[in-house]
């Protein structure tokens, strides 16, 4: 696909979008983060603090390993479906405020 | 002798073993042979040419990253250590979260063949970098030693007569050879085809064992935790433990064996009044510090591991990319959840596995615990055991293969083609490439001899703790704020990266110090430090598990110093930010080389 000669005074190049699209995407990436963060590193936390519960049997199990051991991955599966579809999006509304914003010009 | 040494080594041979384990090792390398043909020029070599699918892009990254480590090591170390262990693979398999979220969609967008190639681009800096490249070779060399070491213990229960360093060096030899040969295009279909035999290898034995002696929860249950009366689950017939075994109340709970180590080391030097209310106060608390610092290494090391992201630029583009990484959560975190059920098994029904040393411990708990089906005189167990050994194999020798096209791409394409011989032709070029393999394989395989002693599950570990002090702040921090300079980037992960190398060589110095065998007389200088370490729990806990003070040591400086050198920000910063994050759709890369072609000259 050839590229138009950089003009540099569009949308695209403007600091405002750089900005904005950096602060967007950063958003997206430590929402999830924190969601994540927040079960990883709670895990030996709750080990520490409640050790009775988190001996808690289930079915042979303890509570707290059938949480690492099994739960945990499907709990990062869901996270990162959401992430890749919203930053799927995400990107498509960035193109359609790129070309808006050179059209407008 | 040359005729007594291959007779000794047929005694004792299971033939479905034997011919598992060969079937892998021949489709491998029929594989690697028979895309030779295609893959002609360098750029194939690097990259496989950039046009691989979703699909197998997926399976070849899963397949390249279960290693030895996983596919035994889990088992081993879960067997031997508990609820603790169970960290390592919940962290290899989410890790991946972390590169999807922050790494991998900037990295592909701003496009360059590896790590050190995304460092040269991002700071116009041919300096940093050789600094960059290091790293790919320190990194590479320490997660050769536990693949080596699962070839030597996968040999040595193959060939119950063959010495540990024997299957080191026969497999270390075979793997570079193909590789010299087959380069990276051949490696993305056999690294495909590895992610499913290990896959296959791994959950079919489990089945069939689980349906004949009992359940994953079920042999959980038969360890009775601290404050139970009896353990909930009586059905499973456990052997008698050994003396080295860990006691029940400590193996099944979190805070066990792995993590309270070092302060059971300090209580037993003290003297038998004070070691009750020493424990009482150190051990949990040293624990927690010690599973943070791991989960750190781990989830960190994930994102900054070089054999890793160079797959990421073989995606046709970013949104492939992060379908790809997506898809490799699914294939190891569903392969991720059966290793750690040999571990707990072995423990119920194969605990003499506790008092073998270097290549007959745990960490072959996987190999030998489905002969367990063969005690009735059937073939079942040899055929389940020859399939384990077969998903070994594929195991070592994926990763193997992959760590050294990342450190051969290294040396060739960076040492040679651009600081020793930048004029050099294509058939130079490619003759570098496979003297560079061969180089790199042999230093492996002398570095494998060394490690019999220590678990693969730990070294992996390590490995990936100097890739969290390294090259995930580096990528992170580079991709995300625009503020870097070189000099920021190049201090903070040479130090972070050095301290946890360091770290890492000390604390397995010492663990050599303490083999009984001809290990311990070579590091016999270093059994000093054990009696340090005694005395200084925390220090140890620190230096077996650097990434707690490493990782934000590394980002830190990077911080300091680029603000005192804020000068030196690259003055198209703009730009580069916008290759990084700017959708693809916009074309802003096309354009990106255009002006840095135009502006630089060259």
């Amino acid at each position: 696909m050839p590229t138009p000669p950089p003009t540099h005074d569009d949308v695209v190049h403007s600091e405002s979008f750089l900005s904005s699209l950096m602060r967007r995407q950063l958003r997206l990436s430590v929402a999830c983060a924190a969601t994540f963060m927040i079960a990883l590193l709670g895990m030996p936390l709750a080990n520490y603090l409640a050790p009775g519960l988190m001996a808690t049997r289930v079915a042979g199990f303890t509570l707290s390993w059938l949480i690492l051991g099994v739960l945990f991955f499907p709990f990062v599966w869901i996270i990162s479906w959401a992430f890749i579809r919203r930053s799927i999006a995400l990107e498509e509304e960035e193109v359609q405020q790129a070309r808006s914003g050179k059209e407008a010009r | 002798m040359t005729n007594s040494l291959p007779l000794a080594l047929v005694g004792g041979v299971d033939p479905w073993i034997l011919a598992f384990s060969l079937v892998t090792v021949v489709v491998t390398i029929w594989m690697g042979f028979s895309s030779r043909k295609t893959s002609k020029t360098a750029s194939d070599f690097f990259v496989a040419g950039r046009s691989v699918s979703v699909g197998w892009n997926a399976s070849a990254i899963s397949g390249e990253y279960l290693s030895a480590a996983s596919f035994m090591g889990v088992a081993g170390m879960v067997m031997s250590s508990g609820y603790d262990a169970l960290w390592y693979p919940v962290c290899y398999a989410c890790g991946y979260l972390f590169l999807l979220l922050f790494i991998a969609g900037p990295l592909r967008r701003f496009g360059a063949y590896t790590i050190p190639d995304f460092a040269e681009g991002r700071y116009d800096s041919p300096l940093f970098r050789k600094i960059a490249v290091c790293f790919v070779l320190f990194i590479g060399f320490f997660y050769t030693m536990p693949q080596m070491k699962g070839a030597g213990v996968t040999l040595s229960y193959i060939f119950p007569g063959m010495p540990y360093w024997v299957g080191v060096v026969v497999v270390g030899a075979v793997i570079t050879f193909n590789v010299a040969l087959g380069g990276m295009k051949g490696i993305t279909l056999v690294q495909a085809f590895q992610y499913w035999a290990k896959m296959f290898a791994i959950s079919v034995p489990v089945f069939v064992l689980m349906s004949v002696v009992g359940f994953y929860n079920g042999h959980v249950g038969a360890n009775r935790a601290a404050g139970e009366s009896a353990a909930p689950i009586t059905d499973i017939q456990r052997k008698a433990m050994p003396e080295k075994a860990p006691k029940d109340e400590v193996w099944v709970a979190p805070f066990g064996p792995l993590t309270t180590k070092a302060v059971n080391a300090a209580a037993a030097a003290l003297p038998a009044e004070q070691r009750a209310a020493y424990l009482a106060e150190h051990q949990r608390p040293y624990s927690l510090l010690y599973t943070y610092s791991l989960i750190i290494a781990l989830v960190c090391g994930t994102a900054g591991l070089p054999h890793i992201l160079v797959r990421f630029y073989t995606n046709p583009d970013g949104v492939a990319a992060k379908r790809t990484t997506m898809w490799v959560m699914i294939l190891i975190g569903v392969f991720y959840v059966f290793p750690p059920v040999f571990g707990v098994i072995g423990r119920n029904l194969m605990p003499e596995l506790y008092a073998g040393l270097g290549a007959k411990g745990t960490d072959k708990v996987v190999l030998e615990l489905p002969t367990l089906l063969g005690a009735g005189g059937g073939v079942l167990g040899s055929v389940l055991s020859g399939i384990t050994c077969a998903g070994a194999f594929a195991a070592f020798m994926s990763t193997f293969s992959g760590l050294l096209v990342s450190m051969t791409g290294a040396l060739a394409h960076d040492v040679y083609g651009r600081m020793l011989r930048p004029q050099a032709s294509q058939d130079e070029r490619l003759l570098a490439f496979k003297v560079a393999s061969v180089l790199v394989g042999a230093v492996a395989i002398v570095l494998g001899c060394f490690v019999e002693p220590l678990e693969i599950n730990f070294m992996v570990g390590q490995a990936f703790a100097i890739a969290a002090a390294s090259y995930f702040p580096l990528l992170f921090m580079s991709v995300w704020w625009r503020g870097m300079t070189m000099k920021g980037a190049a201090i903070g992960m040479l130090t972070g990266g050095l301290c946890a190398l360091g770290a890492a060589a000390l604390t397995n110095f010492s663990t050599l110090a303490l083999d009984k065998g001809p290990m311990g007389k070579i590091f016999a200088g270093f059994a000093p430090l054990n009696a340090f370490w005694a005395q200084h729990p925390l220090l140890r806990i620190l230096c077996e598990q650097p990434a707690i003070w490493t990782v934000p040591l590394a980002i830190g400086l990077m911080v300091v110093i680029s603000k005192l050198t804020s000068d030196d920000i690259p003055g198209d910063i703009r730009m580069k930010m916008l290759v990084l994050h700017a959708p693809e759709k916009l074309g802003l890369k096309q354009e990106y080389i255009q002006e840095h072609q135009a502006g630089a000259g060259h």
